[in-house]
């Protein structure tokens, strides 16, 4: 169990470190123009030694739109994740904590939120705002704070009740050092899972975003704008899904693997 | 007569991570019919092991028998070895011809089936009955297992029987198709005293009425001595000795077993001691040499207590609202002096350990007023009472639940400073270092988080957690009671160690009597939220006035086999439910003076 613990969490670092360089080196080193440039003689391209990965109904190359695609894909999903923890953890935690009228408040707020699928409530969000970068990362983050809230309050409301709560309750210690160090640090790993499950989530609610036409605009790549424009050609030039849906599941993976490592790496249990 | 079951170098291993563990070892030990065989050992000492792979339930929990043979005597008189039997043979033997019992009688029983169910499955499986006919055993079982109203019961639930009930119906279950072996593992540990001397006494008649062979696992002595022809004491997976169980209580062989045995407290054996006694605790006689007489104190008293009543809300129906209160704590009134112990004894749902926390103002009192060295903490507000908490620190029950586990010890026992602001730097560092030497525990544990230290090790941190702040009183709910015995009597003795070094008051909760009659000063007990009797030990124990409090002393097993007392039926009356409607009002608590500081309640 241990030696596959370790196996995977190496497989999830390198995958993860590999496609941040690749979101970061990328753009530095292809010509900015290479996702946009047209080859109009090789339009829809298998796989050639030309465009290792084929090109699109464009003729644009499917291996640079990809990669250059990585960083905004990325920086959204992050960004947006962040947010709903920086959002959803206070929310979930005073919640969980207090309980009582607090509790009650908050979360009915917060069930007023979730009564929307997520989706629909980034999609309005941002419909309002207007598409661009910055506005999806504010409709995402704040479509998935309840979720996040619902889950940490859950978790407060757990270690709330632990003896070691009350035991510093009983020494003297104030609420919000008991929420900080004796709730926080337990609560950490549900976070920590919830929040790379997001991440996975983040990435395909910005190619939903996208491919409803707010999220990316073209010709800028993004994942999710490429899914997007695959989907009538699918039985003509499926790379055109496959490639940008490979790099979608590879950093799910990638995020999964490192998450569950993490989670062992704070628990003092294992070391 | 020819052996039941003989255990010939049994041994069984578990796969984990690192390799196979041995979880017992070398062990070998004969059942004769109508014989009562004790195991017992402390937690981890592989008693439970044993007991699984007699019915080769062990496989279940990843274990396999590596070695030995089981050999289990069949109805039909031939030898079975368990070790190499088919699952189609166990699955005929167990629980047709070998019976269990287990811990918990809340997960032992299948919550979505009634009893009738629960009891006729294993007839009609085993005896091939109809539904009928198993159904009229069902009620039979139930009618010898002393379950009052059993055509009624048949048609319940598990969720509307009381515990002890339960356990009968367990009880009923494992005699369904009269086994030749029972094996009861630690059958009582979960019930209230009274209602373990119940089913004590019923296993005892049931043995004795149908022949039948016991394979009874537990972990404390007291019950060995009520329960065993023979006992098997067992350590860290081997057998440590073998005997009769008077040769075991009388002249233990074994350096381990006499450890064992005089780390148990047992009932009455403080009787003319005028003051709490250390545990005479074998390895440990420097320390008990060094101080005996207790500290002369002037009587003064820290806590007073009036009238403190607290209840809580039963909220029902889709509105939430309050349909009716328990009355966890009602009209409790008593004094503690400083350097004094009194304890607070009952049976679970009592109210004793509500009492103590809303002496804390952990829960919120109803009313009644709580005076700690002039102030009444439950007056004071948000701000002033946690200054307060200085003077009054808690120690829980659970080791393992009260420390956090995400932090380092040194932290937590420094949190207490910290948030008074006490000390800092090199002299918070210096604090913490003593406060470990005063629970004996070493420096080098500062460093190191709860789950690497064993239970009485994390009680002895949550202790130096308590005393961080120099309180003048410590509430310890059920301290000791989820620790192994040898571990309680050392926890124990440091706790009165304390008390003559600090003059340190104990508000002590616990619903052990052998254990409260060793470390008391005062002893209240508790019934249904209120004092029925509060005293001074020596009277409490020796001329209890309150039919509860008789009760409850008489339902205590002693340490001892040559004071045998379940061996009839017992019925004790069942604890009335502490929930009442909205606005009832309860009398007040009106008590007589049967002898000075003695007090009763009037009924």
């Amino acid at each position: 169990m241990k030696r596959f613990k370790t196996t995977k969490g190496l497989i999830g670092i390198v995958l993860l470190t590999l496609i941040a360089l690749i979101a970061i080196v990328g753009p530095m080193v292809i010509p900015p123009d290479a996702a946009t440039k047209m080859d109009m003689l090789a339009r829809r391209s298998p796989p050639t030694w030309t465009h290792l990965l084929g090109t699109d109904q464009l003729g644009r190359d499917m291996l640079y739109r990809v990669i250059l695609g990585a960083r905004t894909s990325l920086e959204i999903a992050v960004s947006a994740v962040v947010m709903s923890v920086v959002l959803g953890l206070p929310l979930g935690l005073v919640s969980g904590y207090f309980g009582g009228w607090v509790d009650n408040v908050l979360m009915r707020l917060v069930d007023t939120l979730l009564a929307f699928p997520a989706l629909l409530l980034a999609l309005s969000i941002s419909a309002v705002l207007g598409p661009n970068v910055q506005n999806t990362i504010i409709a995402i983050g704040v479509a998935f704070t309840p979720y996040l809230a619902r889950i940490i309050r859950g978790e407060a409301l757990k270690v709330a009740q632990m003896p070691y709560v009350e035991a510093a309750r009983a020494s003297g210690t104030t609420d919000g050092m008991i929420m900080m160090r004796h709730v926080l640090p337990n609560i950490m790993p549900a976070v920590i899972v919830q929040a790379t499950i997001s991440l996975a989530f983040a990435i395909l609610a910005e190619a939903g975003l996208s491919f409803l036409g707010l999220g990316t605009q073209p010709p800028a790549a993004s994942w999710g704008l490429m899914i997007q424009a695959s989907r009538d050609q699918l039985d003509v030039a499926p790379w055109t899904a496959l490639v940008p849906g490979a790099a979608v599941a590879l950093t799910v993976l990638g995020l999964n693997m490192f998450g569950d490592v993490l989670r062992d790496i704070l628990d003092p249990k294992s070391k | 007569m020819k052996d039941i079951v003989s255990v010939d170098h049994l041994r069984v291993e578990f796969a984990t991570d690192s390799g196979p563990v041995v979880g017992v070892e070398d062990v070998s030990f004969t059942i004769a019919p109508g014989e009562t065989v004790c195991v017992v050992g402390e937690s981890g000492s592989g008693k439970s092991v044993t007991s699984l792979s007699l019915m080769r339930l062990v496989e279940f929990g990843g274990g396999t028998i590596a070695a030995g043979a089981l050999r289990f005597r069949r109805t039909d008189g031939t030898e079975l070895d368990v070790a190499a039997a088919s699952p189609a043979v166990m699955g005929e033997v167990r629980g047709n011809e070998i019976g269990m019992i287990f811990q918990e009688p809340m997960t032992a029983l299948n919550p979505v089936f009634t009893i009738e169910r629960q009891l006729t499955d294993g007839l009609m499986l085993h005896k091939n009955l109809s539904q009928a006919q198993a159904s009229a055993r069902a009620l039979e079982l139930l009618r010898s297992v002393r379950i009052p109203e059993p055509e009624r019961r048949l048609k319940q639930y598990p969720h509307e029987l009381s515990g002890g009930m339960r356990q009968r119906v367990v009880i009923a279950m494992a005699m369904a198709c009269e086994p030749k072996l029972l094996i009861a593992d630690e059958p009582t540990t979960a019930l209230d005293v009274t209602i373990q001397a119940e089913i004590l006494a019923l296993i005892n008649r049931l043995k004795r009425e149908n022949g039948m062979a016991v394979l009874f696992i537990t972990h404390d002595m007291a019950v060995v001595a009520q329960m065993a022809d023979r006992v098997v004491v067992m350590y860290r997976g081997k057998i440590v000795e073998t005997g009769t169980v008077e040769h075991i209580f009388t002249a233990p062989k074994e350096d381990y077993t006499k450890a064992l045995l005089a780390a148990v407290p047992k009932l009455g054996e403080m009787k003319g001691k005028p003051a709490p006694e250390r545990m005479r605790l074998i390895g440990d006689e420097a320390a008990r040499a060094a101080r005996i007489v207790p500290v002369a104190r002037k009587k003064e008293v820290l806590l007073d207590v009036r009238h403190l009543t607290t209840r809580f809300p039963v909220k029902g129906g889709i509105l939430r609202r309050t349909t009716a209160q328990v009355h966890a704590v009602e009209d409790v009134s008593f004094t503690l002096n400083v350097g004094e112990t009194l304890a607070l004894v009952g049976e679970s749902g009592c109210g004793k350990s509500s009492c103590g926390r809303s002496i804390l103002r952990l829960v919120q009192p109803t009313s009644g007023e709580v005076w700690i060295g002039g102030r009444d903490i439950g007056a004071l507000n948000h701000h002033d009472l946690r200054r307060a908490r200085a003077d009054m620190q808690m120690v829980f029950q659970d080791p393992f639940a009260s420390l956090n586990p995400y932090r380092r010890l040194k932290d937590q026992v420094a949190e207490p400073i910290v948030n008074f602001g006490l000390a800092s730097g090199a002299a918070l560092k210096e604090r913490v270092e003593e406060l470990f030497d005063r629970v004996h525990l070493p420096r080098a544990f500062m460093n190191r988080f709860p789950h690497e230290l064993s239970g009485g090790q994390r009680q002895r941190v949550a202790i130096a957690r308590a005393l961080a702040v120099n309180p003048k009183l410590i509430v310890a709910d059920e301290a000791v009671s989820a620790l192994d015995v040898s571990v309680q009597a050392q926890v124990l003795n440091l706790m009165m160690e304390l008390q003559e070094d600090l003059g340190l008051s104990y508000l002590f909760i616990s619903h052990d009597m052998a254990v409260v009659e060793r470390i008391a000063h005062q002893v209240g007990v508790m019934y249904l939220g209120r004092i029925v009797e509060i005293g001074p030990r020596a009277a409490i124990f020796e001329s209890p006035a309150h039919s509860y409090t008789r009760q409850l002393l008489s339902a205590v097993p002693i340490a001892d086999p040559s004071k045998r007392r379940f061996a009839d039926d017992l019925a004790f009356k069942p604890i009335k439910s502490p929930i009442f409607p909205l606005g009832h009002q309860p009398a007040p608590s009106v008590y007589t003076e049967v002898a000075p500081g003695h007090f009763v309640l009037k009924d």
